[in-house]
């Protein structure tokens, strides 16, 4: 890196961001332009948080959706299998995987709607935009303890 | 391409305390960052203590204050410091603003943080490259494009027509937007950012341009348009009041618009 000479375009090899636009060209002192801090300075807000635990349900639905296709298998291999499954998933520890997956579902579902009115173009001031991240997330959890709660109260699970 | 941490180099490392005189009163800290071109060093954050009653009550008044009375070599853009030239933008205080337009007195921690545009890569202190910024801008064609013959006197727009531009005409490119735009720090040679699809959206708008099907056409692809993951970083720091999530919206409402029609290549 250091002989490199000023001005010379980098080589891509080096460039930190891989952007190949030529702009993180060596510098007198012989260092690549370096890249600017970006998460590291930003001051999150509703709808940048929203966006990001949005990812975060997605990936954790194809994670829950593992557990979905094994208690299927579970029931597919017996009665034997499927109690085993049953117990394992029944106890607390498996009930909060199950929550865990029943919220990221809820916060996907509730997030989509959100994009679905943004895609019409409505509630994008960043006031009305960020009241219906906020709506999203809280209705999310509603919907959420609001399942679990009827699941426990009509006795369908027990701790 | 994701990259959450940044890369070696680029990390900034702790720089030097400039403590205000004793018996200085209202005193603020401005926590700066710092990259000399000229040195073999990391960027670095300085810190300045500055009696805030000693400038005035924009975070530019600060930064030329410090310049003037403290440190000569900081570095940074200004010009007309009053919220026009786009020039001072940078991240103040966790948001991208304009520096002539932001109040101390607005900022909501007792140390302001004040470095350059994130993402992008710096020339010196607050001083970041934004030839793509501006390549990107130019590739959208921002300038009218008419079928019809050059008119005697100027092209005539009825006021209903000349509203829809509101809210547009305005945008002073000063990269505040696609900067503040995760969709933008992770695919900036291919998305275009917000900045550029608002001014291609304003001339889309015109009634009086007559290329707005090859508009569209342009920016049907991946990665150009559609990278908006309407985030609303955009809407959230615009020093002037304007929405590029809402244009981009409208863009991709268009795209789908019955008449639709997408020309031959």
């Amino acid at each position: 890196m250091s002989n490199a000479s000023p001005g010379a375009p980098l080589d891509t090899s080096n460039d930190p961001t891989g952007d190949q636009t030529g702009r993180f060209v060596i510098q007198p002192n012989g260092r690549p332009r370096p890249l600017s801090p970006h998460l590291q300075v930003w001051r999150f807000h509703a709808t940048m948080t929203g966006s990001i635990l949005n990812r975060m349900a997605a990936g954790a639905l194809s994670v829950g959706s593992v557990f979905f296709v094994a208690w299927l298998a579970a029931a597919a291999f017996g009665p034997e299998a499927y109690a085993t499954f049953s117990g394992l998933m029944g106890s607390p520890v498996g009930l909060l995987i199950w929550f865990g997956i029943t919220l990221a579902a809820a916060y996907h579902l509730t997030a989509g709607v959100r994009h679905l009115i943004w895609d019409a173009g409505s509630s994008l001031s960043p006031k009305a935009a960020t009241s219906l991240t906020w709506l999203s997330l809280w209705g999310a959890l509603v919907i959420a303890v609001g399942f679990w709660a009827i699941l426990f109260a009509t006795g369908k699970v027990t701790l | 391409m994701v990259q959450l941490s940044l890369p070696r180099g680029s990390k900034p490392t702790k720089g030097k305390v400039h403590k205000a005189p004793k018996g200085a009163k209202n005193v603020k800290t401005y926590r700066v960052y710092r990259y000399d071109p000229e040195v073999d060093a990391d960027p670095r954050w300085d810190e300045y203590q500055v009696s805030a009653d000693d400038h005035g009550p924009m975070l530019l008044d600060a930064l030329i204050h410090i310049k003037s009375t403290i440190d000569p070599t900081l570095t940074f853009r200004r010009s007309c410091r009053e919220g026009i030239c786009g020039s001072c933008s940078m991240n103040i205080d966790g948001r991208n603003t304009l520096a002539c337009t932001k109040g101390w007195e607005e900022c909501q921690s007792s140390t302001i943080a004040i470095a350059p545009l994130p993402h992008q890569p710096v020339v010196k202190d607050l001083v970041t490259d934004l030839s793509l910024f501006y390549a990107q801008y130019d590739s959208i064609k921002p300038y009218l494009q008419s079928d019809e013959p050059d008119p005697e006197k100027e092209r005539r727009q009825s006021p209903a027509d000349r509203e829809k531009l509101d809210g547009l005409y305005e945008c002073i490119l000063c990269a505040c937007c696609s900067t503040s735009c995760p969709s933008y720090w992770w695919n900036q040679t291919e998305y275009l950012g917000p900045a550029a699809l608002l001014q291609s959206y304003r001339w889309i708008a015109d009634s009086r341009d007559d290329k707005t099907q090859e508009r569209l056409d342009d920016l049907e692809d991946p990665f150009k348009l559609y990278r908006c993951h309407t985030i609303m970083n955009c809407a959230q720091v615009c020093p002037k009041g304007l929405n590029p999530a809402k244009a981009i919206a409208e863009t991709k409402k268009l795209m789908v618009a019955p008449g639709r029609r997408k020309q031959a290549a």
